[in-house]
C-alpha cells in the first residue's frame, strides 16, 4: 500500500504493508539505518523517532499510522558537516560512546528543547526517561542536552 | 599543543551522532540472507538427531547441523564447547541447528519445524550440586579450575588474633545489555576464503576460531569489526560462536548470511557475569589493625569452561582488597553447571571479590565500632608493601589520595555523622490506614579498591601486543599522513581517540593528520584482545613507542638532508612509497610470574578508587535511590579527561544497576526474564548525580606521561558503597546482591529483632 507522510521535512511515498513496524519501512525501503532497533518491544527507546514532532519508539508504530504526518529520524537532524547544536554538544561532552543509544537520546532531547528550550535538570532527566544507555552512566549526556540549549539561544537571531 | 590530557572532541563522534556510523545490522551485501538458531529447551540430554517436518516447505532453506562442522569445536581456552551439539548437550539454549533464508519470517517458521529429538538426562543446576557430585558433568570433580594464592600462615595468624570475623557474601548474574545486541554479517569468496563482518572486542579471536573449526590457514580468514554498539566483555568471546554459526550457513547456502540476535535471544543465549559465593574470614587488633585473611571462593561457570578459568584468576588475585595483610590464603574454584556458560563482563570477577572483601570490612567496621573510611584508610597499600602474591609495589599507588579527595567532595565526615542513623526501634513498623507523606532514611557509604591493569602474569608477554604506524601518502593532498593499525576495537570506550592522540602527539602533528585503521584481520597486526584494562595502558603504549620510532625516522632524515619535517617524510614518501614501522610489546624489565605458585608481579601496575555513595530509603516500599555518587580514580594520566570520566560514571551505574535492581531469574537452567521489560536495566531517573575526580599517580611505563587501565575498576566499586550506604540509612546489613525492595523488607524484620 502507498503511504503518503513528510520524512525529515520532505514530502515521501512509500509502498509498504501498512501493519509493517515503521522501524522496518525505515531501516528497510528507505534505506535510514540511524534508527536503531534495541530491544522491538519499545523499552531502550534507541528507535526514538519524532511523529509530529513528539518522540514515540519506532518498533511500536505501524507504518500505516504516519500517513499524512510528519516523521523525524537522526537524519533529518544534521550531517557530519553541519552539526546541530544537540549533536555538536553531545560529540563534545562525551554523550555518546558506542552511538547505539545516540539517535534516540538525540531526538527525545530534540522534542524536548523544542518544547522547553531552557530545561533544568529534572526537565531533561524526565524526557529522556525513555531512553537507555549502557554506556555513559547519562551524565555527560545530560551535560549534552544543557550546552545544546545554551548553545540553541545564543545561535538564535535577535 | 599538547593533545594529550585534553577532551579532544571524539573523531567517530560526527558519524554517530548523525546515523552514518553503519553498524553491522546497518550492512548489507546482495543476496544476504537471514540465519537462526535452533536451541536446546533442556538443560542436560543426549542429542539423538534433529528431524526436519516432512510436511513442512524446506524450498529456499538451509538447514545446519553438527554433522556439517568440519571441526565441532570452539577455539578458546579448552576446546569443550562444540560449534553445535552433536551428542552431549549441556545447558538450556544451547546451539544446535541453523536455518538460513532469504525471508525472516519464514525461517522463523522453520525452525518450529525443526525438531531436537534430546533424551533428557538430569542437570546440575547449582553449585551446591556440582560440588556434591549429583552428576558428573565435568571431568572427575565438576571443576573447571582451582586457584590457590597464599603468603605466610593465614589459619594460626587469624587463631592468635584478639578479633576475629567470618562472613559470606554473594553476588548474582548480570547481563551485559550493551544496547546493540549481537550481530554478524559472514560470506566466502571464490576462492575459499571466509569474510567476517562482526559486533566484537576482539577480531583475532574470531580469526583463531574461524581457523580452527573450517581448517583455514591465517591469510584465508578476514574478520572486520563493525562498529559496535557497546561491549562490556560481552563481546569479548561470544562473538566467535555466532560468527561461526553464520559462516556454515553461508557455506552451505552458497550466499552471504546475517544474523542479529534479538535481544531475547541475546539475553538468553550470550554470557553473563559469574554468580559468586564469596567466605572471608578474618584476624585484626581491637584498633582494626589487619593481620590475616583466608577467603574460600566459588564461581558458577555453566556448562563450558569459556573463560571462567581467567576469570577465577582475576578474581582471587583481587579478594584481598587494597589493604595490608601479613597473612593470606585464598582458594577459588569455578564450577561447572548446567547452565548457560558465563563468561567475561567488566571487572572479570574483581567485582564479585571486591564486593565480598568491602561488605567484610563493613563489618569489621561494625563490630569495632569505627568509621568504616577510617578503618581503610588505616590499613591501605601504599608503595612499599607487598600484596597477597608476594608483589612488591614500587609506584603509582594513588589510593590514599582517591580516599582523601573522594571523602572531602562527599562531606563524608558532617554526612556520616548528621544523616539519619536507624533508630532502634519503631523504623520498620508498617503505617497505619491512610495517606501519609514518605518516611525515608539516608545514608552514606563508601568502597576503596584496585584493579590489576594489563592481563595476568605472563599473559602481556604471551601475547607480545603488535601494532604499525604508517606514514602515507593523502590520496587528495599528497601531503604526508599517517595511520595507527592493530586489532584493538573501539568499542564506544574511545580507543580510536586516545590512539589518534597518542600518536600525533608522538609525531608532532595533528589529530586530524592521523587515522585510525578500521581493525581487520586482513590488513591490521594483532594487538590482542580488547579487554582487561589494556587497550590504553598496554597497545596505546606501543602505538607511542611505534609513533615514536617513525617520528625518529623522518626527523633523522630531516636532520640529514634538511628542509621541513613534512618535505622529509614527502622524500620517504617518493622513495619507499609507504613506510611502516611495527613494534611490539616490550614488558618491564623484572616483572616475574609464577603460575603454578601465584607468587609474583600478577600485574604490571593497579588502578586504584574510592567511591562513595549516598542514598535514600523509602522505608515503606524499601526502593533505594542513589542521590550522589562521588568517586576518585587513580588512573595514572588522564589522556581523554571526559572519556576518562565517561568510563567512570558508566562503569559505577553499571555496578548500581546490579545492587539495585538487575536480577536475572534462571529457572531449570534456563533464562525466564529474557527482556527489558523485566531484566530492568538503570534509566536516567535511577542514575545518581556523579561527582568524578580523576587522580594521577603516574605509572612509570604507561603512555602519555603515565596511563593506566581504567576501564573495568569502576565496576568493582559501586556496589559495596551502595549498600554500606543502605545500612548506614536503615540499619539493615545486606550481604547478597541485588538489594530489592522485597529482599531489603524481609532482612528488616530481621534487623527490628
Amino acid at each position: 500500500m502507498n503511504v503518503l507522510f513528510f520524512l525529515n521535512g520532505r514530502a515521501a511515498t512509500v509502498d509498504a504493508p501498512p501493519a509493517a513496524r515503521l522501524l522496518d519501512v525505515l531501516r528497510g525501503p528507505l534505506g535510514l539505518t540511524g534508527t536503531k532497533e534495541g530491544c522491538g518491544e519499545g523499552e531502550c527507546g534507541s528507535c526514538t523517532v519524532l511523529l509530529d514532532g513528539a518522540p514515540v519508539n519506532a518498533c511500536l508504530v505501524l507504518f500505516g499510522q504516519v500517513e499524512g504526518r510528519s516523521v523525524t529520524t537522526v537524519e533529518g537532524l544534521g550531517d557530519p558537516e553541519h552539526l546541530s547544536p544537540l549533536q555538536e554538544a553531545f560529540v563534545k561532552e562525551g554523550g555518546s560512546q558506542c552511538g547505539a543509544c545516540t539517535p534516540g537520546f538525540l531526538l527525545s532531547a530534540e522534542a524536548l528543547l523544542s518544547t522547553i528550550p531552557q530545561p533544568g535538570e529534572t526537565d531533561i532527566r524526565e524526557a529522556l526517561a525513555g531512553n537507555l544507555c549502557r554506556c555513559t552512566g547519562y551524565q555527560r549526556i545530560v551535560e549534552a542536552v544543557r550546552a545544546a540549549a545554551k548553545e540553541r539561544t545564543s545561535r538564535e537571531p535577535g | 599543543m599538547a593533545l594529550v590530557g585534553r577532551s579532544v572532541p571524539r573523531p567517530d563522534g560526527p558519524a554517530k551522532v548523525t546515523g552514518r556510523a553503519r553498524f553491522v545490522d546497518d550492512v548489507t551485501r546482495p543476496g544476504t540472507l537471514v540465519g537462526a538458531t535452533l536451541r536446546s529447551t533442556v538443560a542436560r540430554g543426549r542429542l539423538r538427531g534433529i528431524v526436519k517436518d516432512p510436511s513442512f516447505d524446506w524450498t529456499g532453506l538451509t538447514v545446519v547441523t553438527a554433522e556439517n562442522v568440519p571441526a565441532n569445536v570452539v577455539a578458546l581456552i579448552e576446546e569443550d564447547q562444540p560449534v553445535l551439539a552433536s551428542d552431549d548437550v549441556r545447558h538450556a539454549g544451547e546451539p544446535l541447528a541453523l536455518v538460513a533464508g532469504e525471508d525472516a519470517l519464514r525461517v522463523q517458521r522453520a525452525l518450529q519445524h525443526l525438531r531436537a529429538d534430546v533424551e533428557p538426562l538430569p542437570p546440575v543446576l547449582t553449585v551446591a550440586d556440582a560440588l556434591q557430585h549429583t552428576a558428573q558433568i565435568y571431568g572427575s570433580d565438576n571443576v573447571f579450575r582451582t586457584v590457590r594464592i597464599a603468603k605466610g600462615d593465614a589459619a594460626a595468624a587469624i587463631a592468635a588474633c584478639p578479633v576475629q570475623l567470618s562472613g559470606t557474601y554473594a553476588t548474582p548474574y548480570q547481563e551485559h545489555v550493551y544496547l546493540e545486541p549481537q550481530g554478524v554479517l559472514a560470506f566466502w569468496d571464490e576462492g575459499g576464503g571466509a569474510h567476517v563482518l562482526s559486533s566484537c572486542q576482539c577480531p583475532y579471536y574470531i580469526h583463531k576460531g574461524v581457523k580452527r573449526t573450517f581448517g583455514l590457514t591465517d591469510e584465508r580468514v578476514d574478520v572486520t569489526q563493525a562498529v559496535t554498539g557497546g561491549g562490556f566483555g560481552g563481546k569479548e568471546e561470544y562473538p566467535t560462536i555466532l560468527a561461526l554459526h553464520a559462516l556454515l550457513l553461508a557455506r552451505a547456502s552458497g550466499r552471504p548470511v546475517k544474523m542479529v540476535y534479538d535481544r531475547k535471544e541475546d539475553i538468553e543465549a550470550t554470557t553473563k557475569r559469574h554468580p559468586s559465593t564469596v567466605t572471608v574470614t578474618s584476624g585484626c587488633d581491637r584498633d582494626g589493625t589487619l593481620r590475616a585473611v583466608s577467603i574460600r571462593i566459588v564461581l558458577d561457570g555453566g556448562a563450558y569452561v569459556t573463560l571462567s578459568p581467567v576469570v577465577l584468576s582475576r578474581g582471587a588475585l583481587h579478594a584481598a582488597g587494597a589493604y595490608r595483610w601479613e597473612h593470606v590464603s585464598i582458594e577459588a574454584q569455578a564450577v561447572a553447571t548446567n547452565t548457560p556458560p558465563n563468561g567475561a563482563f567488566r571487572g572479570f570477577g574483581a567485582p564479585q571479590t571486591i564486593w565480598a572483601i568491602e561488605r567484610h570490612m563493613d563489618r569489621i567496621a561494625r563490630t569495632l565500632r569505627l568509621d568504616p573510611l577510617a578503618l581503610r584508610e588505616k590499613n591501605l597499600l601504599r608503595v612499599g608493601d607487598t600484596t597477597p602474591t608476594g608483589q612488591f609495589l614500587k609506584e603509582s599507588v594513588g589510593v590514599a589520595r582517591c580516599v582523601e579527595e573522594a571523602k572531602k567532595a562527599s562531606r563524608w565526615d558532617a554526612k556520616r555523622a548528621s544523616l539519619a542513623a536507624p533508630a532502634s526501634s519503631g523504623m520498620f513498623r508498617l503505617p497505619p490506614p491512610g495517606v501519609f507523606p514518605a518516611r525515608k532514611a539516608r545514608g552514606i557509604g563508601a568502597s576503596v579498591y584496585m584493579h590489576g591493569a594489563g592481563f595476568t602474569g605472563s599473559g602481556e608477554l604471551a601475547h607480545r601486543a603488535r601494532i604499525a604506524v604508517d606514514l602515507f601518502a593523502d590520496p587528495e593532498t599528497g601531503k604526508a599522513r599517517f595511520r595507527v593499525r592493530g586489532g584493538s576495537t573501539d568499542i564506544g570506550q574511545g580507543t580510536e581517540t586516545v590512539f589518534r592522540q597518542i600518536a600525533a602527539e608522538a609525531l608532532w602533528v595533528s589529530m586530524d593528520r592521523v587515522d585510525f585503521a578500521t581493525p581487520s584481520t586482513a590488513s591490521v597486526p594483532d594487538s590482542g584482545p580488547t579487554v582487561a584494562s589494556r587497550t590504553v595502558m598496554v597497545v596505546g603504549g606501543v602505538v607511542e613507542a611505534a609513533a615514536r620510532a617513525l617520528f625518529a625516522r623522518i626527523e633523522g632524515d630531516r636532520q640529514a638532508k634538511g628542509g621541513s619535517f613534512e618535505g622529509a617524510a614527502r622524500r620517504l614518501l617518493a622513495a619507499h612509497g609507504i613506510v611502516t614501522v611495527e613494534r611490539e610489546y616490550e614488558p618491564p624489565p623484572g616483572l616475574a610470574w609464577d603460575d603454578a605458585t601465584y607468587r609474583g608481579d600478577a600485574y604490571p601496575v593497579y588502578g586504584w578508587g574510592c567511591a562513595i555513595a549516598e542514598v535514600e530509603v523509602d522505608l515503606d516500599t524499601f526502593e533505594t535511590q542513589v542521590l550522589g555518587l562521588w568517586s576518585a580514580h587513580d588512573v595514572g594520566k588522564a589522556i581523554h579527561p571526559t572519556n576518562c570520566k565517561g568510563q567512570i560514571e558508566g562503569g559505577l551505574l553499571q555496578a548500581i544497576g546490579w545492587a539495585l535492581q538487575e536480577n536475572l531469574v534462571v529457572r531449570g537452567g534456563r533464562v525466564v526474564n529474557a527482556r527489558l521489560t523485566d531484566y530492568v536495566i538503570p534509566t536516567i531517573l535511577d542514575a545518581p548525580r556523579f561527582t568524578t575526580l580523576l587522580v594521577e599517580d603516574p605509572y612509570s611505563r604507561g603512555p602519555g606521561g603515565g596511563a593506566k587501565g581504567l576501564g573495568e575498576i569502576p565496576m568493582d566499586g559501586g556496589a559495596p558503597a551502595v549498600a554500606a550506604a543502605v545500612e548506614h540509612a536503615t540499619g539493615i546489613v545486606c550481604d547478597r546482591l541485588p538489594l530489592l525492595p522485597e529482599e531489603l523488607y524481609a532482612l528488616s524484620k530481621e534487623t527490628r529483632r
